[in-house]
């Protein structure tokens, strides 16, 4: 009985202590960083608001920013769609969903790195898609988003669907088969339609996991790092920049540790921004 | 276990006493390269020293730099590390580098080294680093069969470059093997400033960053030819590694490329004769002038007096004539000590010693800074990033390049 009070905090002490010191603690560092004067080392002058004075007047944080929008969502909302449609058709009791459902979650297996390098191939217009179509003697196609600095960012978001779509299938589909059968069977009774069923039924049910899937898909999308640095190193230029690949050329290339930080923390607020109304309603509903 | 720790403890205390260990933080893994590192490895240990290599894992230059600003803030330093141009002074600021003046003074340094080599060696004065070699950056490389085959010549100045060029179009050869990545676009920008603008424009405007020249009629005309340029490059080039564009040229797909000189290595490594297979001339317009990409050791302060000793032992020998000889015959760079026998250099390496030199003494030897050498790693990040965004935007003029320009090299 004794026991029962001290082993469990006991056993749970030491992630904490590590959660708190490394996870929290680093955060308020990086705080500090970015009102710091902070060049190639860190150096804690303080220097109030001045590097987020900068961040707002570099151009290439606002680009980061602006992909950061149009790939967020796109990339959300896309991978959201596709995944939800999979899940619709492969739940109607189709043969071989086995094989199918495998299939559609395999690009999960990879990491965005290999999906970055097999997609820079693929879109590359003297390698991969264009060239292929120009041997097979279609020569007025064209396809050259990666090599223009105003499309390139799209590139990033079809690889990123491509690898999402899947995982969101299966968490759509986890929750379909959660679905009590008899009150669709009752719905069907009554005449309902099968878009009418899915609309009015189905859905309405799945938002507890619609919701944990748009939390993990949006974190996804605003700590997106490795998939740029494979598909376009932030180019052509540094058009295809986001606040993390930004935040990692000022930190590590170009002493400027302060800039780097500051990104960083306009990044928490941006998670937090999502994260924590969410919390909020899951908490409330919860009482 | 009690009784083997301090006696192990002694040992080790003593083993120090004697001689120093040298940790130093080097990239020179690849062929080459590596065979020289072994070369000075050896130097050190016949002296009694003993070498550690700093390793990083996952190469690049930016894991490295991260572990080694790591080690350098726990007060755990190495001996040496590779760390070139204004990034040397970013160092010595944070006051960790260690004073050279000792060795440089027994050794005849400052006779040694071009005046403008030496300066970014030194932090208030004092050398602070240790220069291994130069590379020259404004090299044009041209395939002389594809330029027979489309009977044109090897320009010499940007007039006959874009003449070449549309002569190697019309023969169905890519003019221009180029790599669209942000140092690339800089080296060809940077060349073309110093043709166009000449040497004194470049080191007002590139290097002093004055703002009258870098929004100047002149500057101004350096982009439009920049931007003609690209006019000349195939479309699949951004993102492109510089060894495969060099590639390009070896194989004739492309006539020429603009690059430093460690494309020679690929074209040695590819079987190619200088001279014959291939030709190196100076980028156009820029033959009587030369851009430097100089590497060096950075010395950091060190507690022990044995590896102190050791340290200086091995800027001393960086700088030997040995070493200074076998390096730079394995990298394909120069010697950065002056006076130094050049026969068992080839063709192209001898013609960059000599032009360093005479353009040393007539002012025309300037920085890279698509290589660091120039000015803080900032404002020289701010501006590549214009570069690289009018070189890729078709929609961008020189003049909103330009002053976009200006406002970068205003970062600090």
């Amino acid at each position: 009985m004794h026991q029962k009070g001290w082993l469990p905090k006991l056993v749970v002490a030491p992630s904490f202590v590590v959660g708190l010191a490394f996870i929290y603690g680093l955060m308020a560092w990086n705080g500090y960083l970015s009102v710091s004067a902070s060049r190639l080392l860190p150096n804690y002058e303080f220097v109030g608001l001045e590097q987020y004075l900068r961040l707002w007047e570099s151009e290439r944080f606002r680009v980061a920013l602006t992909n950061m929008a149009i790939f967020g969502g796109l990339f959300i909302g896309g991978a959201m769609a596709i995944g939800m449609l999979l899940a619709v058709l492969l739940d109607q009791k189709i043969r071989a969903e086995g094989v199918l459902r495998t299939v559609y979650l395999y690009p999960m297996a990879l990491s965005f790195i290999v999906t970055g390098t097999a997609w820079k191939w693929i879109l590359n217009p003297g390698l991969g898609l264009e060239a292929t179509m120009h041997r097979w003697g279609w020569d007025s196609f064209s396809f050259e988003w990666l090599i223009d600095p105003d499309r390139a960012i799209y590139c990033i978001v079809i690889a990123g669907i491509w690898q999402s779509a899947g995982f969101v299938m299966a968490l759509f589909l986890a929750g379909l088969r959660g679905i009590d059968d008899s009150i669709i069977k009752a719905a069907q009774m009554d005449g309902a339609s099968l878009p009418r069923i899915y609309w009015r039924i189905v859905l309405p049910s799945l938002r507890p996991v619609v919701f944990s899937t748009l939390m993990i898909v949006s974190h996804l999308a605003i700590k997106s790092f490795d998939l740029v640095v494979a598909l376009t190193a932030g180019g052509p230029g540094f058009s295809t920049d986001l606040p993390a690949t930004f935040m990692y050329a000022m930190s590590f290339s170009r002493g400027q540790i302060g800039q780097g930080a500051a990104a960083a923390t306009v990044m928490l607020a941006m998670i937090a921004a999502i994260v924590v109304p969410y919390l909020y309603s899951e908490l409330r509903t919860k009482k | 276990m009690k009784r083997i720790l301090p006696l192990s403890l002694i040992a080790i205390a003593c083993g120090a006493a004697q001689a120093g260990e040298l940790e130093v933080l080097h990239w020179w893994t690849s062929g080459g390269e590596a065979k020289a590192a072994a070369a000075l490895k050896a130097s050190m240990q016949a002296k009694g020293h003993t070498w550690k290599d700093f390793a990083v894992a996952g190469g690049g230059g930016d894991a490295a730099m991260t572990v080694l600003k790591s080690r350098v803030v726990s007060g755990n330093a190495p001996a040496a590390a590779q760390i070139k141009g204004p990034s040397l002074q970013e160092w010595a600021q944070e006051g960790v580098l260690a004073n050279l003046d000792g060795v440089a003074k027994a050794e005849k340094w400052d006779a040694l080294l071009p005046k403008v080599v030496s300066d970014v060696m030194k932090y208030k004065g004092s050398y602070i680093a240790v220069p291994v070699n130069v590379h020259r950056v404004n090299w044009l490389w041209a395939n002389p069969a594809a330029f027979s085959k489309a009977g044109a010549k090897v320009p010499a100045t940007w007039d006959e470059f874009f003449v070449a060029a549309e002569a190697l179009k019309k023969a169905g050869i890519t003019p221009i093997a180029h790599g669209g990545q942000n140092w690339q676009d800089f080296t060809t920008f940077e060349a073309v400033a110093l043709g166009v603008g000449g040497a004194d424009f470049y080191k007002k405007a590139l290097v002093q960053l004055d703002p009258a020249s870098v929004s100047s009629p002149t500057m101004e005309k350096v982009l439009t030819t920049f931007k003609r340029v690209k006019g000349y490059t195939d479309k699949n080039s951004p993102g492109r590694d510089w060894n495969l564009a060099t590639a390009m040229v070896i194989k004739g797909e492309a006539g020429m490329q603009i690059m430093g000189d460690w494309a020679k290595g690929e074209f040695l490594a590819a079987g190619k004769v200088p001279g014959k297979d291939f030709v190196c001339v100076a980028a156009p317009g820029t033959a009587k002038a030369y851009t430097f990409n100089v590497d060096s050791f950075a010395m950091f302060k060190l507690k022990n007096d044995a590896n102190t000793k050791a340290q200086n032992d091995l800027a001393a020998a960086i700088m030997g004539p040995e070493f200074q000889e076998v390096f730079n015959l394995n990298k394909g760079s120069i010697p950065v000590r002056l006076g130094m026998k050049m026969d068992k250099f080839d063709d192209c390496a001898k013609l960059s010693s000599k032009d360093f030199v005479d353009d040393a003494k007539s002012g025309t030897l300037v920085p890279s800074i698509a290589h660091g050498m120039a000015v803080p790693s900032a404002t020289e990040g701010a501006i590549k990033d214009v570069v690289s965004q009018f070189w890729n935007d078709d929609k961008m003029d020189a003049k909103a390049a330009m002053s976009k320009l200006a406002a970068a090299a205003k970062t600090k």
